[in-house]
């Protein structure tokens, strides 16, 4: 109360106060303080000149950029190639359908919370699959077919990103299911299995999914170069998922599983209403982390001559008309993928809320 | 084991028995259905496209244009063979390679021809299990000074700093030029050509040096390009050219008469424009050349008009250089050793008959 009073009367005093209780209070630091200073007004400016001041932003050509700065008109012009690949202009709306399906749906669940019915919603999750096929294969319904060689940029890292998450948990809950189960067949396949994927880097395997796997297949079966890709991702991810949840598994106190045991429950119903769902709230993090890291590490799909979002940055920073034009261009897909990973970690930072919230009233003592 | 047998026993060798032929029948049927393997080009013919190995980018050679199409001279190779195989120059997926990747992508027949700025070598040639079709652009490790040095020839160098890449043949390279000609040199190596490029624009090397391809794309990064200039020296040999599988004779023929017939029209000055008049040809050599005599094409196994839809579609050699990488580019590299031998270059097809 009383500070709140001196605040008001002298705001000078109490800024000054407060530098001097969180920046110097004692020597050590106010050492660093001065030195992040010196270091802030060193680094920023000549930052803050090239991002913006000396940058060009309109133009049309590579000549245009005379300036010191950034060529801001690069990543404009190449925007869409970034975006869609080689896909074409013409059947561009069929990706962007795609998203705005998904946007529709998640703006459905904001606006009317508890009123969707479940029902829609697990039709639309069901059926989802199928048609964003359809709108990006084609095939059907008078739809052109786009091959999936001509996919890429960032349209081609979500469907890598998606295909691999959406695969990955379920095979990643059921080895860890698998992994505890008291079949001992059953458990050691799935050791071996995760332990496998484990074992070799993930350039490896996409790799031998690429070049190496032709030479075992007899000629003429020709398996989708991506189709081959995606599994091996998402084969690869549910092995690292499989170990984070059965942390969360381990977490659960076997009461749980002996309390649901006597009440009658099997083992299905006992996993679905009771150990599960504990098990994966416990794990959000791990989860998220391992979503997070498989995102980052699609752009490694590059190695196999696909090109996702950072490939085709880095192909139209070769462009004889556009040389030199490579800091841009990096900048802007690291902007991009701190977005979307920035993105994931604040979806799991409110799925843990939410759970907490829900727990709250069965913690507090009444 | 007594001579007696169990039932039970007797049960377990059966199943035994049984898990081993059917393994070794599964492993027969495996390998000849593996072994079954059809001639590439017919392959590329049922496809309907032919799928060719390129660089993941290489200004001038293989990059991706604003409107998402491949160009570039290896990729214009690309279609070539497609134009001569099809009459469609668009029947060609690509399959951006890395240096690593490419040679097991083409054993494994992931690709069937590899137009990927590389190397031909003894080793290579004779190790990897593939053959070279010959050599589409010949290039060589060159250096870039700054104009107002004064030096006209790599010979008066001595003593000076050069910046180049780790890893790659050219420091060694390098090396050897310096010692053979009695100089001396100081080496700044970085690990990236974004790094050497840095180096030198800043001063920190009087000279850049690698393959000279690359020091023409390097040039038009510069700030100010004119004040910079390419010695005329070409220190190493680097021809690089299409390869192909070992194994199928007709279409390493068809390849490698593909890049002859390039450097064929451009002897015989037939252009697209040329092609465009369909006017007939009368001189013998252009009739059995375009196909309208002889059956050159049918023996390689496409049509007689093989040459003239290549021509038709994408021109000759001079023409693809000129648009790709010379005159009508911004690399604007001259053509010196890779103009015709009737213009004191190397490029020398044989006759057509």
């Amino acid at each position: 109360m009383s500070t709140a009073v001196n605040r008001a009367i002298n705001p000078i005093k109490s800024s000054f106060h407060w530098a001097h209780r969180n920046l110097f209070r004692s020597p050590i630091d106010s050492v660093i303080t001065l030195t992040l200073c010196a270091f802030i007004t060193w680094f920023i400016p000549p930052l803050f000149d090239w991002f913006i001041l000396q940058a060009t932003f309109t133009g049309e050509g590579n000549e245009q950029c005379v300036n010191d700065g950034a060529c801001w008109i690069f990543v404009r012009e190449f925007l869409p190639q970034f975006i869609f690949g080689f896909y074409p202009e013409e059947s561009r709306w069929r990706l962007v359908t795609a998203v705005i399906i998904v946007i529709a749906f998640i703006g459905i669940r904001i606006v009317f919370k508890k009123k969707v019915h479940k029902f829609f919603t697990l039709t639309l999750i069901v059926s989802y699959p199928i048609i964003a096929f359809i709108l990006l294969y084609g095939g059907v319904f008078g739809l052109a077919v786009i091959e999936t060689h001509q996919w890429g940029g960032l349209f081609l890292t979500l469907v890598i990103a998606t295909v691999g998450i959406a695969g990955a948990f379920p095979l990643g809950v059921a080895l860890a299911l698998g992994r505890q189960s008291n079949l001992p067949v059953i458990r050691a396949f799935c050791r071996l299995f995760i332990e496998l994927w484990r074992g070799v880097p993930l350039i490896t395997v996409l790799f031998m999914a690429s070049v190496m796997l032709p030479l075992f297949l007899p000629q003429g079966l020709d398996i989708d170069k991506l189709l081959r890709v995606l599994i091996c991702i998402m084969l690869f991810a549910s092995a690292y998922l499989a170990e984070v949840i059965r942390g969360g598994l381990q977490s659960i106190p076997s009461g749980q599983q002996e309390a649901a045991t006597a009440l009658g429950l099997n083992y299905w119903h006992t996993m679905r209403y009771v150990v599960l769902p504990q098990a994966l709230q416990n794990v959000i993090p791990g989860i998220v982390n391992t979503f997070i890291g498989l995102f980052k590490d699609t752009t490694l799909v590059l190695i196999v001559g696909l090109f996702d979002f950072l490939g085709i940055v880095q192909a139209a920073a070769t462009n004889p008309q556009w040389l030199g034009h490579a800091i841009e261009g990096y900048i802007f897909a690291a902007f991009i993928f701190w977005c979307f990973c920035f993105s994931m970690s604040r979806f799991s930072l409110r799925l843990e809320q939410r759970s907490h919230l829900k727990e709250k009233p069965m913690t507090q003592p009444s | 084991m007594t001579s007696a047998q169990s039932p039970a026993s007797h049960n377990v060798n059966m199943t035994r028995l049984l898990t081993k032929t059917s393994s070794v029948v599964l492993l027969l049927l495996f390998f000849t259905l593996s072994n079954v393997y059809a001639s590439t080009l017919s392959n590329i013919k049922e496809k309907g496209y032919l799928t060719c190995g390129v660089s993941q980018s290489l200004p001038g050679f293989s990059y991706i244009e604003k409107d998402g199409k491949w160009t570039g001279l290896d990729v214009d190779f690309c279609k070539a063979l497609a134009a001569g195989i099809f009459n469609d120059s668009s029947k060609v997926r690509y399959s951006a390679l890395s240096a690593k990747e490419r040679f097991t992508a083409l054993q494994s027949g992931e690709i069937d021809v590899l137009s990927r700025n590389t190397t031909w070598t003894a080793s290579r040639d004779t190790s990897l299990g593939v053959h070279f079709a010959g050599v589409m652009y010949y290039d060589g490790q060159g250096f870039m000074v700054r104009k107002d040095l004064g030096v006209n020839s790599a010979l008066e160098l001595d003593g000076a700093t050069l910046c180049t890449n780790t890893g790659t043949t050219t420091e060694l390279n390098m090396s050897d030029y310096f010692r053979a000609n009695n100089m001396q040199y100081k080496p700044v190596v970085f690990e990236k050509y974004d790094e050497v490029l840095a180096a030198y624009e800043a001063g920190r090397c009087d000279v850049l040096s690698t393959d000279q391809s690359g020091l023409f794309s390097q040039r038009i990064r510069l700030k100010d390009a004119k004040a910079h200039k390419i010695l005329p020296e070409i220190i190493s040999k680097e021809p690089l050219g299409p390869a192909v599988r070992q194994g199928d004779d007709q279409w390493f023929n068809i390849v490698k008469w593909t890049l002859y017939a390039l450097l064929e029209a451009e002897e015989l000055h037939i252009t697209k424009k040329s092609m465009m008049l369909k006017k007939l040809p009368t001189k013998p050599k252009e009739r059995r050349f375009l196909g309208y005599d002889g059956n050159i094409g049918e023996n390689l196994g496409l049509s007689n008009a093989w040459a003239r839809q290549i021509i038709q579609t994408m021109g000759n050699y001079g023409e693809i250089y000129e648009k790709n990488i010379g005159k009508h580019s911004l690399l604007n590299i001259p053509r010196k050793h890779n103009n015709l031998w009737t213009q004191g270059g190397l490029h020398y097809a044989p006759p057509f008959r």
